[in-house]
């Protein structure tokens, strides 16, 4: 009853993949139900086991690889070794899901490309995440989060005009390319559901940044080819007109979303504001001006006066939070975000959850990221491999 | 059953209806990745004025009086009118949903409920329905009636301290990002729901919404975060590319643009920047004492071109990348050999060039060139379909 909400239950998942777009993509299977099982090299597996971001180490291990690969189960397994092969084939033979994320090339040399799958199991849904494509000329370039980023012209909308190209404090291009491997293997099952056969799904870094881009891309693409121009003072978005902008109060920070700038002069009894009043278009070609007057005003009292004189009249404004703000908040509480879990040591660690919920439930798991082929003899007893 | 081929003709989600109620970005993004990938989608729209995103613009860009942001996010789609205050109009709308497999919508908790719409009530209508719903902050809890709007939810989630350097305020995100986070999201729920419908015939209630996808977003620095000291973390004085990131994680000034450098150990670094200096730190200092390494690693970066850094370091596999904007990225073969764009033409004949799903499926891509509808293009033939006045 506990798992009625697992809608992929029963299904099976080999993951080959390693570092964070596939292990994203199975993650997110594994809190949607489906049980996953990583294969992983004997020695030192996964490499993410020792990619260490910051110096928190749980049990030895970054906390990054327990973040991503919680409730997995793992085989140890050499692909180089002809039995170990044998033995991944065999359990292919049962699996609902193959993903896999070498560089274009590596997995045909191994031997277990998409064609000798589907020959096995032609059910299998067997999905590839590269970082620009398979048939690229950027193939053999390492795909990794930031400099899939740098080549995707990403790092020009962030920040404002005298900025340089800023890049994201998180692995977007690696989560986003996750996401679209997510999606197209489920849509791909509920295909198989109706046509019993598999398929190839694939996706990349720099397929997922464009498809991130697209708003502002469709801009690009239409207008001549005009770059995204930021705003010179607190932009937050390119192609948006004044007031849209993050600003500094007497004690913090608002953001201040789309509103009308005669709106916005009343409230605020800015006359310096009331030419632009009427004048829509100014508020696109001069926002940096107009931007200017509200951030002087802004400054003179705090966040929380702002918020609330603002948000009662149904303008969007937000306190802009730091991590402990959030998390000491009540709102934040109620979503239940954060879970605890065990590792195999009897560490426990706290995680955030799955971002969706079905019947009013959130994915929980309490079990922990597995150790390197801590599952391997049960899952090779009972696959008989 | 007919025999299945390989083309892209056959897309997996063939015969699924989506009814997509939702205006704005999340749910129509969400729904217009259901129809690239076959579903038919239909959007409810009000008769006045339709989705407000028809006319929300960005950078002033009209296509027919639609926004352009608008065609670029619900093509594909067809469109109903109806006005679901109207007791005609709502039974109308509830004979569309007794033919549905899927409903999105983003209206802010309780509204649907008062509309005559709550998931109970369509659940008894359509038992084998997912009904999927996106909102700001949750349907509980004190944020539920805020305006669930992404720059809004981005400065609540603590995002916009990642961005930038040490001595910058807070850095937002430059576009929707939490919209699409949170559109992606729903799509894998709805798939999933539609999965286990297969198996138990039951539909689900799904909800989701723009903090906590946020939130999954943060997923591996707030790992950091609550697993050390829980002290803020802090960017680096210059090329802050990951608060938890070592030195020399980041994007550097060269003599004529921007060079991304991501994990390298320090000693290689020192040799093939001919950078001495670096060689008196452990590399367990490439953490704790990244604003003393990045400054020696800037100064030396700026003396020579991007195309001289990268004839260095590419070759020894160093991982790095020369910053590319729009302009310069569309020039190259590595975008080409993609076949992202496509063109999609509206009613009217107009067209506009849009990217693409970024799914290949059995190796094709999941093009489809019709452009969004007009408003209520699509209400009379549904009516006929649904056997309605």
């Amino acid at each position: 009853m506990a798992q009625d909400f697992q809608p992929l239950n029963g299904l099976l998942v080999v993951d080959l993949s390693q570092f964070l777009a596939g292990p994203y993509a199975t993650l997110r299977l594994q809190d949607l139900g489906a049980r996953v099982i990583k294969i992983e090299r004997p020695d030192g597996g996964d490499l993410t086991r020792n990619l260490y971001f910051s110096d928190t180490v749980i049990d030895g291990e970054s906390t990054v690889f327990h973040a991503i690969n919680r409730g997995k189960e793992s085989l140890a397994l050499n692909l180089k070794d002809p039995a170990d092969l044998a033995r991944l084939k065999a359990l292919a033979e049962r699996a609902d899901v193959f993903v896999q994320n070498f560089r274009p090339g590596v997995i045909e040399r191994l031997g277990l490309d998409y064609a000798t799958i589907n020959a096995i199991n032609p059910r299998t849904v067997y999905c590839s995440i590269s970082g620009y494509g398979p048939d690229s000329p950027w193939r053999d370039k390492p795909g990794q989060d930031l400099l899939a980023q740098a080549r995707s012209g990403v790092m020009w909308l962030n920040g404002s005009a005298g900025d340089g190209p800023v890049p994201f404090g998180l692995a977007v291009a690696d989560m986003m390319a996750g996401a679209a491997a997510a999606h197209g293997i489920l849509a791909a099952l509920v295909g198989r559901g109706i046509s019993g056969k598999g398929a190839h799904v694939e996706t990349s870094l720099l397929e997922a940044m464009l498809d991130l881009q697209f708003e502002v891309l469709a801009t690009h693409l239409n207008d001549g080819g005009r770059p995204p121009e930021r705003a010179n003072f607190r932009s937050a978005h390119p192609a948006l007109p004044a007031p849209y902008g993050v600003y500094p109060t007497r004690d913090g920070f608002l953001a201040v979303a789309m509103m009308p700038i005669g709106e916005l002069a009343d409230l605020l009894d800015i006359d310096a504001l009331k030419p632009f009043a009427d004048d829509q278009k100014a508020w696109f070609r001069q926002r940096d001006r107009i931007k200017e007057i509200i951030a002087e005003k802004f400054a003179g009292e705090t966040t929380d006066h702002w918020v609330s004189l603002l948000e009662p009249q149904g303008i969007w404004v937000a306190k802009v939070h730091s991590w402990s703000e959030l998390l000491s908040s009540e709102a934040f509480r109620h979503l239940e975000m954060v879970q605890s879990v065990r590792d195999a040591l009897g560490t426990e660690l706290s995680l955030i959850r799955s971002p969706v919920r079905i019947n009013g439930h959130r994915g929980r798991s309490s079990r922990a990221a597995p150790d390197i082929g801590m599952d391997s003899d049960a899952i090779i007893a009972e696959f008989g491999l | 059953m007919n025999a299945p081929t390989s083309s892209p003709a056959n897309l997996p989600l063939e015969g699924i209806r989506v009814l997509d109620f939702a205006q704005f970005l999340a749910g129509p993004y969400a729904a217009m990745r259901l129809a690239d990938l076959g579903a038919d989608v239909i959007k409810v729209e009000r008769p006045q004025g339709g989705d407000l995103c028809r006319s929300l613009a960005v950078a002033d860009q009209w296509l027919d009086g639609d926004s352009l942001l608008f065609h670029s996010i619900n093509r594909n789609k067809r469109s109903f009118a109806a006005n679901l205050k109207d007791a005609g109009d709502l039974e109308r709308v509830k004979a569309l949903i007794a033919s549905a497999d899927v409903m999105i919508h983003n209206f802010r908790p309780g509204v649907m409920e008062r509309i005559g719409l709550g998931y109970e009530v369509v659940a008894a209508l359509n038992p084998k329905l997912v009904y999927a719903s996106v909102t700001g902050y949750g349907t509980t809890g004190p944020w539920r009636d805020k305006p669930g709007q992404d720059l809004l939810a981005q400065s609540l989630s603590g995002i916009t301290w990642l961005q930038g350097n040490a001595s910058d305020g807070p850095v937002p995100v430059g576009f929707a990002l939490f919209d699409i986070a949170t559109a992606l999201n729903l799509v894998q729920g709805i798939l999933a729901a539609l999965l286990r419908r297969g198996r138990t015939g039951a539909g689900a209630l799904l909800e989701v919404d723009l903090l906590s996808s946020g939130m999954d977003l943060q997923f591996e620095q707030l790992t950091c975060f609550f697993n050390g000291n829980r002290t803020r973390p802090r960017r680096t004085e210059i090329a802050n590319a990951n608060v938890y990131g070592a030195a020399p994680y980041g994007v550097y000034a060269t003599n004529d643009g921007y060079l991304a450098v991501a994990m390298t150990p320090l000693a290689r670094l020192a040799d093939l920047f001919e950078l001495p200096a670096l060689g008196t730190f452990e590399q367990s200092d490439a953490l704790t004492r990244a604003n003393e390494i990045k400054p020696l690693l800037q100064s030396r970066i700026a003396e020579r071109t991007t195309a001289d850094w990268l004839a260095i370091l590419e070759p020894a596999d160093v991982w790095c990348a020369e910053i590319l904007d729009w302009p310069a990225l569309s020039e190259t073969e590595g975008f080409a050999a993609l076949d992202m764009l496509q063109t999609v033409r509206n009613g009217a004949g107009s067209e506009a060039t849009v990217v693409q799903c970024p799914i290949r499926l059995d190796g094709t891509r999941l093009p489809s060139d019709r452009g969004a509808p007009a408003l209520g293009a699509d209400t009379a033939d549904l009516l006929a379909e649904l056997g309605l006045d």
